[in-house]
């Protein structure tokens, strides 16, 4: 394993931001972190990356010089320009000469950002942003990779070209970890976390994730009282935990989305008092 | 007949076409997505529709009018930042926007009703949304625009900003919603995908779908595959242990791989794939 963290606890003002919290990957992994607002997932990546100390459980990373950070607020430097920025990081991790050279144009070359070399980082779009962001975190090779929420703010291009250097990222061997709300986005990973107020909701490969789903998933022309329902599109999906489904429902195949909703409405209801089941 | 009607809309700043022929219309009782790349004209043909910004040439009808000041009495918008007080309660973020429009205080939703008293600061993300919701929706407004109306929540709750959203739309009004994502997009009647100042498609999330696919390859040395791929077409990912190439037919794709031994099967696009191969096209 490449890194991993087991039972970590995070605990800041009386709050618990992290719960017994497992993740763990290896060369060449991707590892999605998924939640909304609130649910832990840049206090997990934070203390992956060894900028918050938890109050229990064990870590477990490459040395500080070999992982990359691409916080959410992509952490180039908006009045350096983009050569500027890429030289800076590759100062901050040491890495000098011929090498750092010609990382730096196979990175720029990469991520289509040559001509722009000379740009100030803040007038470049945020889809350039991300980019720049992804290369300095990528510039000393490093063997873990953390994003947080990366493509917040991308449009479906700019994602694609992220995902596309990403992947070269993993066939290389770095293992890489990303924050995301988008459930949708985490279909791509090896392994999926979702998180909720710091507790681990779902923790697995995406298809044993569906294919673990509890009872089972219809489509409803409308709400129904009797089972919790979620709109996807023009029809919504009810989740059937036990019983036959009602006469109207039709069959569907549940993808990710529908998986980690059932979780979070059983995950609801197990912490509803008994009567209200 | 549409709340908005947009008709050949061109917008030029300078020498910068921004917007180039572009036509869409909101019809009540139903969501519209709109779509498109960062500076495809997205957000200049929203100010254009609520007069903020003028057209170059082209005819824009809000209301069964031009745009103007007035016509936004019956148009709700819900921007990205929300357009909350901070510093108000939930309450009075609401008292506010009723009397600035004078209409009577709507009454807070039942997932709303703890926090009546909350600073909006102090709300989490997924309750500040449903409040500008209610905001925006609280002079029952005809048309609704709403840009990335559930960024930043989790799944559940999305669902559930969705159902407001849908019961306006159950109510009659129209909405327009721009977003990135396939998980809002998929909620919506129709989406239009502009790029690069242009409608370049237009229908439900399945029509636009139809006819993309990737060639999903599996190989023992995904690495070696990986590079192969990589050098001869774009926008190739990995999706777990698979080598996904979109847009690029089967064949393609085994000549590329060359002598390397590789599963390869053929499936339908996802949403970022449909775009690839729309940009490509145009």
């Amino acid at each position: 394993m490449t890194f991993s963290l087991e039972a970590v606890v995070v605990r800041r003002h009386a709050r618990t931001d992290l719960d017994h919290v497992d993740l763990a990957g290896r060369a060449g992994s991707l590892s999605a972190v998924v939640g909304g607002d609130g649910a832990g997932k840049t206090t997990l990546l934070r203390t992956l990356v060894g900028a918050l100390t938890p109050s229990a459980g064990q870590i477990t990373t490459p040395a500080r010089e070999r992982i990359g950070y691409v916080p959410a607020s992509s952490g180039v430097y908006p009045d350096l320009s983009v050569a500027e920025n890429l030289r800076f990081s590759a100062a901050a991790f040491g890495s000098r000469g011929e090498g750092r050279d010609m990382r730096t144009r196979e990175l720029l070359a990469a991520t289509g950002l040559t001509d722009a070399r000379d740009r100030l980082a803040g007038n470049l779009s945020g889809g350039m942003r991300q980019k720049l962001a992804f290369a300095c975190a990528m510039l000393h090779a490093p063997d873990l990779l953390v994003m947080d929420e990366p493509t917040t703010g991308l449009d479906p291009m700019s994602r694609s070209e992220l995902w596309r250097l990403v992947s070269i990222a993993l066939g290389s061997g770095t293992a890489a970890v990303f924050a995301t709300t988008y459930v949708e986005e985490a279909a791509r990973a090896d392994h999926v976390l979702v998180l909720d107020r710091g507790r681990t909701l779902v923790s697995d490969a995406p298809a044993q994730v569906i294919r673990d789903l509890p009872g089972q998933v219809v489509s409803l022309p409308g709400a129904t009282p009797e089972h919790p329902s979620w709109r996807r599109g023009r029809v919504r999906h009810a989740w059937i935990a036990t019983g036959p489904p009602p006469s109207e429902a039709r069959a569907v195949e549940p993808d990710l989305e529908d998986a980690v909703i059932v979780k979070a409405l059983a995950a609801r209801m197990a912490s509803l008092p008994e009567p209200l089941r | 007949m549409s709340l908005l009607a947009i008709r050949e809309l061109v917008v030029r700043f300078g020498s910068t076409t921004a917007v180039d022929r572009v036509s869409l219309d909101v019809a009540p009782g139903e969501i519209v997505g709109l779509i498109g790349a960062n500076g495809a004209g997205k957000t200049t043909t929203l100010r254009v529709a609520l007069g903020i910004e003028r057209a170059t040439s082209g005819d824009v009808d809000l209301l069964g009018d031009l745009p103007a000041h007035q016509r936004r009495r019956a148009v709700g918008y819900v921007p990205q930042s929300l357009g909350l007080w901070q510093d108000l309660t939930v309450a009075q973020n609401l008292a506010f926007v009723a009397a600035a429009f004078g209409v009577a205080e709507p009454r807070l939703p039942a997932s709303l009703a703890g926090s009546a008293r909350v600073a909006v600061a102090d709300l989490p993300l997924g309750q500040r949304r449903r409040l500008a919701f209610e905001a925006a929706l609280c002079h029952a407004p005809r048309l609704l625009i709403l840009d990335e109306p559930t960024s930043g929540v989790g799944p559940l709750e999305r669902s559930e900003l969705w159902d407001r959203i849908a019961e306006a739309r159950d109510a009659g009004a129209g909405l327009l919603v721009t977003t990135h994502h396939l998980s809002e997009a998929e909620q919506c009647d129709r989406v239009i995908i502009l790029l690069a100042g242009q409608v370049a498609a237009a229908g439900t999330i399945e029509d636009l779908r139809t006819g993309h696919h990737a060639t999903v390859v599996r190989a023992a040395d995904r690495t070696t595959a990986l590079r192969r791929l990589d050098t001869a077409f774009p926008a190739v990912s990995l999706a777990g242990h698979d080598i996904r190439v979109p847009g690029a037919p089967l064949a393609t794709v085994a000549t590329a791989l060359g002598d390397l031994a590789a599963e390869l099967d053929t499936a339908p696009a996802t949403f970022d794939e449909v775009f690839v191969g729309l940009a490509r096209q145009t």
